[in-house]
């Protein structure tokens, strides 16, 4: 069984943690002076989505969890599973709402997610970075208005709800930074 | 995440830096405290097995990176040097994170005649006058006590039992693989209950060890249970580490043959013990105290830097682990 040593430990890192594969966020060397050094780290249960701490001995070995990323098509949603495809195999997985954390309000249909399988079913789906998405519905645009601040609510055609800027208009393509929800520029169709 | 060629440190924090060590060499040149270099390679090295130390070759035969230069600083004292200050990088391998690099610099400095509250009180003085902002708040506080107050629980008493209960009362949580390591259960309870407890804005200095951590320090003349040792803490970070020095040759020969004991059980590889270091103490070590000051933290204490790397012109060599 692989495993990894505390010297290995890094963000993004998948280990095994009482049965649940989980994802480290943080780690810190901690060491009281000249004694034993441990490692304090925070995880992310991938199976719960909850954040965990957990300290380790300095040299402890920790199971690996069996877990790879593949980027995969989003398919569609059909109310209680989200459907992902491989876009070179064609094989096609369902993601339960609990694996889409924050990305399915950012996806439209093709948009390519990267889906973390365990043992071959999904646990996480990232969504790209940046998406570019149509407004369906927001107040109508202040003429004239280009470098003022100010922001209104915007409805997305995935659903999601941004901030914009005042001159924003229904049906124009914005582009958004999925990690942090926030719009970026718009997009020139 | 692939380097960049730009250092990880700002100019500014560089700029402070050397402000810092200008003030270091200003203050010992204050009071006649002596400059010195010692090698940084050498064929002997620290038995600690908490330390690991980085390894080379010259001519097939293995030598170390020093992790600090106690050693070879205690036989100049020994030849007759009188007071003596280093600043010296050094090397710790397998020491990486938000507050260690593998590679940093250590100020440390040997008092003779005084014990380790003078040099407590040196230490202070030091620090008043290089902290800016200025810090004025100086706490100290003995080992045991911290242990009375924070856990109602000796160190010096308590067996691994008492202390795994101790650990389950106040709720503290255990990593796997503490075995029946009485000092590790003490260290995880110094890093769980007892730093946190220090001043959040202060420095807080804590003396006088339980004797199995006495490293290189003497045992208390009156109390044999503890050794006299201070650590330094601003916050919950470790800034320096002080002895007043054990000059006696065979109990210090006895210690690092026992840390090599433990490096076997750990599976740990074994150190060459440093001989020079034992005929040094046999011919003569004055009565003195020593203390080491990792500099790179004060700096980000001073600048308020958040990871190690922001006060290391190039902090990122060691960096493809790190987070």
């Amino acid at each position: 069984m692989a495993s990894y040593s505390t010297n290995d430990f890094r963000g993004g890192l998948k280990l095994i943690l009482d049965n649940d594969p989980c994802s480290i966020i943080e780690n810190e060397l901690v060491k009281p002076g000249k004694g034993q050094a441990f490692n304090r780290v925070k995880l992310r249960n991938l199976k719960t989505g909850r954040v965990l701490e957990r300290t380790f001995k300095s040299g402890e070995s920790v199971e690996a969890a069996d877990v790879i990323d593949v980027d995969m098509e989003f398919s569609y949603n059909d109310g209680e599973f989200w459907y992902f495809m491989d876009p070179n195999t064609f094989e096609q997985v369902a993601a339960p709402d609990s694996a889409m954390i924050d990305s399915g309000k950012w996806i439209k249909a093709q948009e390519l997610c990267t889906v973390t399988l365990w043992d071959g079913s999904p646990l996480v789906v990232t969504a790209p970075n940046f998406v570019e998405l149509a407004v369906t519905e927001t107040d109508p645009g202040l003429k004239g208005d280009t470098a003022q601040g100010g922001t209104k609510p915007a409805t997305l055609e995935s659903g999601a709800v941004v901030k914009v800027p005042l001159f924003i208009e229904e049906g124009e393509l914005l582009k958004i930074d999925t990690r942090s929800g926030e719009y970026v520029s718009r997009v020139k169709s | 995440m692939s380097k960049h060629w730009q250092p990880t440190a700002s100019i500014e924090a560089i700029k402070e830096k050397a402000r810092i060590l200008q003030s270091i060499r200003a203050f010992f040149a204050q009071r006649n405290v002596l400059e010195v270099e010692t090698p940084i390679i050498s064929s002997a090295a620290i038995t600690d097995p908490q330390l690991e130390s980085f390894s080379t070759q010259y001519n097939q035969q293995e030598f170390y990176l020093h992790t600090s230069p106690e050693f070879h600083m205690k036989r100049l004292l020994a030849a007759g040097s009188g007071d003596i200050y280093q600043l010296a990088k050094v090397f710790r391998d397998d020491e990486l994170g938000r507050n260690h690099n593998p590679e940093f610099t250590l100020l440390e400095w040997y008092r003779s005649g005084f014990n380790h509250h003078q040099l407590m009180d040196e230490v202070e003085d030091l620090l008043r006058g290089l902290m800016n902002p200025a810090i004025n708040s100086y706490q100290r506080i003995s080992y045991q006590q911290a242990f009375i107050n924070q856990l109602e629980i000796d160190p010096f008493e308590a067996d691994v039992k008492a202390l795994k209960q101790c650990a389950a009362k106040f709720k503290v949580e255990s990593p796997q693989g503490m075995e029946e390591d009485r000092d590790m259960w003490l260290d995880w309870l110094m890093v769980e209950k007892i730093a946190p407890s220090f001043s959040k804005e202060g420095f807080t200095f804590l003396y006088d060890y339980p004797a199995s951590q006495a490293c290189l320090a003497r045992l208390d003349k009156n109390d044999s249970r503890k050794a006299n040792r201070f650590e330094l803490f601003y916050g919950e970070l470790e800034l320096a580490n002080g002895f007043y020095e054990l000059t006696d040759a065979d109990e210090q020969a006895k210690r690092f043959k026992n840390d090599n004991k433990i490096r076997q059980q750990r599976q740990q590889k074994l150190m060459p013990i440093d001989d020079c270091l034992l005929d040094a103490l046999n011919s003569g070590l004055p009565d003195c105290s020593g203390v080491a000051i990792g500099i790179d933290r004060i700096l980000m204490l001073i600048i308020g830097a958040k990871h190690i790397k922001d006060v290391i012109s190039f902090g990122d060599e060691f960096s493809e682990n790190s987070i």
